[in-house]
């Protein structure tokens, strides 16, 4: 498996792509803190690439990667290699590149310029989210056959976490805004790895605001230590489900 | 006429003239009371170190308490400690614990009845029901305090200073923690706040209530339950406090309600729920005040009328400001909003587009609370760029026409 992931790598960072993807977000990164006199703004317009670009990268680059490496798939089952280490042999390689990029772009200049407890909550959501997208695109991947068909589904994903998702949260809220749903909100958010990382930023960005009366459920709930464990195992969670699903169906595919 | 004088000065002696008597384990009166029963008018009596369980002490003559090395009095929760009925008395340099607890009376540990001229100083007063009191009291001071009390519930414990139906008192560096309201202002005129501590207290850090011609200056009032509130008043200047931490809902860092003629010049609000919540507030010249890292700068209801609110800095905050209503009858200019994306051609320091501080989606949480839970994401934003670039449900007048570039107050 350890070849695997290298051999994964290092095709990664020959390809020049996610190459380019550190090189952005660090520019991006580097230029918004700089231009800034305000360092929270920064971290603001940050938080913006971390739920829509990070995920947006790691699903389109990790689908158009497994579908070509199609070929090389084929080779290494008719190998004497075991189908599950094939799978997270890819698994792992995609996810390290991707998240190595993420460090390098948007890491270095996080810790140097924002202040410790954003920052961290913004690198480790943003870790785990290129995670959770990584093993997205690996379940679109061997759920559709056809190249294009996938690349269509992985955006049909991505918007559904980052657009979709959040205006049926909206119109929910709306419509429910006379009963108690505010527990059932915490809930339904689970479903949205993009608005769990969310939530996780806001309490460290607007605690003031989270303070009034809803607010402060919220805040009870994600703001304790064990709140933010529990979300963060929760995303953790959507890494494991998508991959696992994956796994099982690439164990029996007929490629 | 040579000798004139001389008389003038030796009457003068015989009528100043003044004892000090001792109080204390060894020296000449052995308690408090029997000390007060023998003095007069202008002594002054000094307590030596030691601890005084008299029950109440009720000073009726206008002398000088003054304890040495702070002298305990204790009030054993049975009574009220000290109570002033004369004029011109200054109790000094005691500790003070322990007042009894009745909502019908209302004891505190020092307590000021219909007396003027009375001076409380340098004294620590702990777990009392009310801490200092004052009713009725003219030209009273209170000075350097330190009052701490552990009140779990707004009902159970009384307010660190209380003043009801008195005119020019001055209340300076003290210390108010763990009560209901730090401070009480209740038909209370032409006094002043200066230089106060007023945190962890249940209710308000400082409670305004019918009180004009008031000054509160450089206070710092933090962590309250639900901040400063100042009510139904008139001519009440409010300059260079410091409101912080004061988190909750119904929670503001001050809490404007039915006032005119205020001036709120250079205050800093940090990490309030809401800075400031203004309702019925009118003529009001809000100036220089920096408001930083709040949940909303400023709730201005559309119940507000005639009021200048200029020279500010918003900085980092959720939402600057709120409404609740179509109706704009105040004006907004000159202030600094780091929200702001105009530019300045001219270089003359203002943006030289106007700048809408209200946010569709602080109309929206106004509204309905919960939605809080979606700020900052995806949809949210496009929804308020959207509302920036057409206002149709914000009101469009409400805008500050000549934002600056650069902060006000640094």
């Amino acid at each position: 498996m350890n070849r695997i992931i290298k051999y994964v790598l290092l095709d990664i960072i020959k390809n020049r792509l996610v190459l380019g993807y550190a090189l952005i977000l660090a520019l991006v990164s580097w230029s918004l803190f700089n231009l800034e006199d305000n360092s929270a703004k920064g971290v603001l317009s940050l938080t913006n690439i971390v739920l829509l670009i990070v995920p947006l990268v790691s699903i389109i680059f990790s689908t158009i990667y497994i579908y070509n490496a199609s070929e090389f798939i084929e080779l290494l089952v008719s190998q004497p290699l075991k189908r599950p280490q094939i799978w997270m042999g890819f698994f792992a390689g995609l996810t390290l590149a991707l998240m190595l990029a993420f460090l390098i772009g948007v890491g270095l200049p996080l810790l140097i310029y924002a202040d410790g407890g954003i920052a961290l909550i913004l690198l480790i959501t943003g870790l785990i989210i290129t995670g959770i997208f990584v093993a997205l695109a690996m379940l679109v991947a061997v759920l559709a056959r056809d190249k294009a068909r996938g690349i269509g589904l992985s955006i049909m994903v991505w918007l559904f976490f980052a657009l979709i998702f959040d205006g049926l949260m909206l119109l929910l809220l709306f419509q429910f805004s006379d009963y108690p749903i505010e527990k059932t909100m915490i809930g339904l958010t689970s479903l949205s790895p993009i608005d769990l990382a969310r939530i996780l930023i806001l309490l460290r960005l607007d605690v003031s605001a989270l303070m009034g009366f809803t607010g402060a459920l919220f805040k009870e709930f994600f703001g304790s230590e064990t709140g933010e464990w529990v979300a963060l195992m929760l995303m953790v969670l959507w890494i494991l489900i998508p991959f696992w699903i994956s796994l099982n169906r690439f164990k029996v595919k007929d490629l | 006429m040579r000798y004139s004088f001389f008389w003038f000065l030796v009457l003068f002696c015989f009528h100043v003239h003044a004892d000090t008597l001792q109080v204390g384990r060894g020296k000449k009166y052995s308690s408090i009371k029997s000390a007060l029963e023998v003095a007069h008018n202008g002594d002054t009596v000094m307590v030596f170190p030691g601890d005084y369980r008299e029950g109440n002490i009720i000073i009726k003559k206008a002398i000088v308490l003054t304890g040495i090395n702070r002298p305990l009095l204790d009030g054993l929760k049975k009574s009220e400690v000290l109570s002033i009925k004369s004029d011109s008395v200054t109790v000094k340099g005691f500790r003070v614990v322990r007042s009894n607890f009745s909502t019908l009376e209302d004891p505190a540990a020092i307590k000021v009845y219909d007396s003027n001229y009375v001076v409380i100083e340098d004294n620590i007063l702990e777990d009392n029901f009310f801490g200092i009191y004052i009713q009725y009291g003219r030209h009273c001071a209170i000075k350097n305090n330190v009052i701490k009390a552990y009140g779990k519930d707004e009902q159970m414990i009384g307010n660190g200073i209380h003043c009801w139906k008195s005119d020019s008192l001055l209340i300076i560096g003290n210390n108010v923690s763990g009560h209901r309201d730090g401070i009480y202002f209740e038909f209370v005129t032409n006094s002043l706040i200066w230089r106060n501590v007023s945190h962890f207290n249940i209710r308000y850090g400082l409670h305004f209530m019918f009180s004009n011609n008031d000054a509160y200056i450089s206070n710092v009032f933090k962590n309250n339950g639900s901040g400063v509130a100042v009510m139904f008043t008139k001519h009440v200047r409010m300059f260079n406090n410091h409101f912080m931490e004061n988190w909750g809902d119904a929670s503001y860092g001050l809490l404007l309600k039915e006032i005119s003629d205020c001036h709120i010049l250079g205050n800093k609000f940090t990490k309030n729920t809401a800075a400031i919540y203004l309702e019925g507030v009118s003529r009001a010249e809000i100036s220089r005040c920096t408001f930083e890292e709040n949940g909303w700068g400023m709730q201005i209801q559309a119940s507000c009328m005639d009021n200048h609110i200029f020279d500010n800095d918003f900085i980092r905050n959720t939402f600057d400001v709120s409404t609740n209503g179509d109706l704009v009858l105040n004006s907004f200019y000159e202030n600094y909003w780091d929200k702001y994306e105009g530019y300045d051609l001219n270089k003359d320091k203002t943006g030289d587009i106007p700048y809408h501080p209200l946010s569709l989606f602080s109309m929206i949480a106004e509204s309905n609370a919960s939605a809080m839970l979606m700020y900052r994401s995806f949809v949210v934003m496009l929804m308020d760029r959207t509302e920036k670039i057409m206002p149709s449900i914000t009101p469009d007048n409400f805008v500050d026409n000549q934002p600056r570039m650069k902060r006000v107050n640094l």
